[in-house]
């Protein structure tokens, strides 16, 4: 883990909540190497995205985060804030979620670009632009100098998160983090940014990490993935392990609520039943337990830590994972 | 843009229409017979009945009316029957200091209001937003003759800084005429900030909020880029907006502060007409400040679409 760029160390987030402490994100470790790629998973409301917010050092005001974020060889816990303002678009991007909503509706397309550029790079405004010219291009937009002068509204929904890619790379950062880049776009753009997402990361040898509640996006496009659930990483391993051998039973349940292409019409999906444990009233044994057809014996008493399975690689939090079970 | 002013154009007929009705009906509503009122209390009936006719009082309102509007549009508005001069002329000859009094009111409530409600939003909920939110709901419930009385008491009487009535005009005196309006326009200016302030104040928190917000700040934009361009941008549509309303409440204002401090503008106009029953002046100066007020409000309506692209096209 030393030589990652990014490092999450015991990284544990509170949120107070008029019903009480709500913890999002639980004692959670991370790393991505340089030009690496991660994967997080997890449905709503498993801390993924205040996991990333931590990391960008952009949580609600309310929100306590103890642990470590090691980024680049500094704690990005203690920089200082205008530190943390160079460091942020500069080396340390984000793409978010809904691109209706992250670009700003009065200011043009170039605008949007260019201040970015300029902010943390030494360009004039003429370079700033021809800068922003190329970043359209390489994001796949046609006409770009025309765009320049658009606003948002002008641009469709994937027109607008290829923007917001463009912005994310304008300065060539060593670390993208893409939260949910794909799910408030049509299914038929959601391959395309995601393709494009991962061209660019192989091309500038960025790291990226790609959050998404779909186990399918990362399959063939990350390193490594984790799997989170209540606040807690309760799977980790390099891809293509874990798809030839998920230890966690919420791992496979993902996996098996995503619909498939060669099972007969009007087969009901097998849907994970129930619903999350309210975070607010943590669980005393594995978050999973109530929902994990698994269940038995102390998964409600106690909980189960990350534990290697036959590689160091590979992590998983559970008294019954699914190998072991078919094994004994 | 073309069409959009033209298309914002059309709907200011049927609004100024409605106008020059209410005015008129209003004004006819008045108890008095205006004969009687320019004849004065000697006249004969015969006197009366001629002058009734002369003047076409003896016709159906609705004759009259389209008789009014007809001498309008061709730019006459009628002549006070008292002084002589023409409508036109009265107005004209006040407009400017009635002009002057209501963009230095809306400055100085804009250079109050503005920066508070940056300061306040930028750090909401803070001991610091209490309390200027709570002064500004303070200020909201004082009324302009009370403000207006104790900025003479201050400045006029105790530190002796500043005239307390008179006009000198502009054209004469810079230096004079600006002492002479710094009291009223501060009376009509601490009326307004607080409803700039409270507005702009909520519209920046709320824009403060916004993924776009977020998103400038993962890109390591400067606070203040952020503040002044990003969150106040997008707010300055209802500031806008408000401002456009307020110019309306100012005229209102300006009868009284107009009076209280001796300025001859459209405000002294308006109630020297009502004192002394001069319905011809009375009807076109309101018809004059309300055509005023509509220009002004499509003055607004074309600022939204220059602030808001997406008017600008079309969508919104």
């Amino acid at each position: 883990m030393s030589g990652a760029l990014l490092s999450v160390e015991d990284a544990v987030v509170d949120l107070p909540t008029p019903r009480g402490n709500l913890r999002a994100v639980d004692h959670v470790d991370l790393a991505v190497g340089a030009g690496k790629t991660l994967g997080i998973v997890g449905e709503s409301g498993c801390g993924k995205t205040m996991l990333s917010r931590a990391v960008l050092q952009l949580l609600p005001k309310k929100a306590k985060l103890s642990g470590r974020v090691m980024f680049d060889g500094q704690d990005l816990t203690t920089l200082s804030a205008e530190k943390l303002r160079k460091l942020r678009g500069r080396s340390l991007a984000v793409v978010f979620q809904d691109p209706m909503t992250s670009l700003n509706p009065v200011l043009t397309i170039g605008t949007q670009l260019i201040e970015t550029i300029q902010e943390h790079l030494e360009l004039d405004l003429a370079q700033a632009r021809q800068r922003s010219t190329e970043l359209l291009t390489a994001v796949g937009i046609p006409a770009p100098e025309q765009r320049l002068t658009q606003y948002p509204h002008q641009l469709s929904g994937g027109m607008r998160q290829r923007v917001a890619i463009a912005v994310a790379l304008s300065c060539e950062p060593k670390l993208l983090i893409a939260d949910e880049p794909t799910t408030a776009l049509d299914v038929t753009i959601q391959a395309q940014i995601l393709d494009l997402l991962a061209r660019e990361q192989q091309r500038r040898h960025m790291a990226m990490i790609i959050i998404t509640h779909d186990l399918g996006v990362v399959a063939g496009r990350t390193d490594e993935v984790a799997v989170m659930y209540a606040g807690r990483v309760v799977e980790r391993a390099p891809t293509p392990a874990l798809f030839k051998q998920m230890r966690m039973p919420y791992t496979e349940a993902l996996l098996a609520a995503l619909p498939k292409l060669d099972v007969p019409p009007h087969t009901p999906l097998p849907a994970i039943s129930g619903r999350p444990p309210d975070p607010t009233r943590p669980l005393k044994g594995c978050s999973f337990s109530p929902r994990c057809r698994y269940s038995a014996g102390r998964c409600s008493t106690e909980k189960p830590q990350l534990s290697p399975a036959e590689t160091s690689e590979h992590l998983y939090a559970c008294f019954h994972p699914i190998a072991a079970r078919v094994s004994a | 843009m073309l069409f959009f002013v033209a298309r914002r154009l059309l709907y200011l007929v049927p609004v100024l229409i409605a106008v020059s009705v209410l005015t008129f009906v209003i004004a006819s509503l008045l108890p008095g017979d205006l004969a009687y009122v320019i004849l004065g209390d000697q006249a004969t009936p015969e006197n009366v009945a001629a002058l009734r006719h002369d003047m076409g009082l003896d016709q159906p309102i609705w004759l009259r009316y389209l008789g009014w509007l007809w001498h309008i549009l061709q730019g006459d508005f009628g002549r006070s029957f008292r002084t002589g001069q023409t409508v036109w002329q009265a107005v004209s000859e006040r407009v400017p200091v009635s002009f002057e009094l209501m963009i230095l009111a809306e400055l100085i409530g804009l250079a109050i209001g503005v920066p508070l409600a940056i300061a306040c939003a930028a750090k909401a909920g803070s001991a610091f937003d209490r309390l200027m939110t709570g002064s500004a709901f303070g200020m909201l419930s004082v009324p302009t003759f009370l403000s207006a009385i104790l900025l003479i008491y201050l400045f006029a009487v105790e530190l002796r800084l500043l005239p307390a009535t008179g006009y000198v005009p502009f054209t004469e005196d810079p230096v004079a005429n600006l002492r002479f309006m710094v009291l009223p326009a501060l009376t009509l200016g601490l009326a307004e900030w607080p409803g700039i302030m409270r507005v702009l104040r909520s519209d920046m928190i709320a824009a403060l909020q916004e993924d776009y917000i977020a998103l400038a700040k993962a890109k390591g934009l400067k606070p203040s880029r952020i503040l002044f361009v990003h969150a106040l941008k997008p707010s300055s549509l209802t500031l806008v907006t408000i401002t456009g309303i307020n110019i309306g409440r100012l005229i209102g204002g300006a009868v009284i502060v107009e009076s209280i401090f001796a300025l001859p503008g459209i405000g002294r106009l308006l109630v020297g007409a009502i004192y002394t029953r001069d319905l011809i002046i009375l009807q076109g100066v309101v018809l004059l400040v309300a055509a005023g007020f509509v220009i002004m409000n499509f003055i607004v309506d074309l600022l939204y679409a220059v602030l808001d692209p997406r008017i600008r096209h079309g969508h919104a």
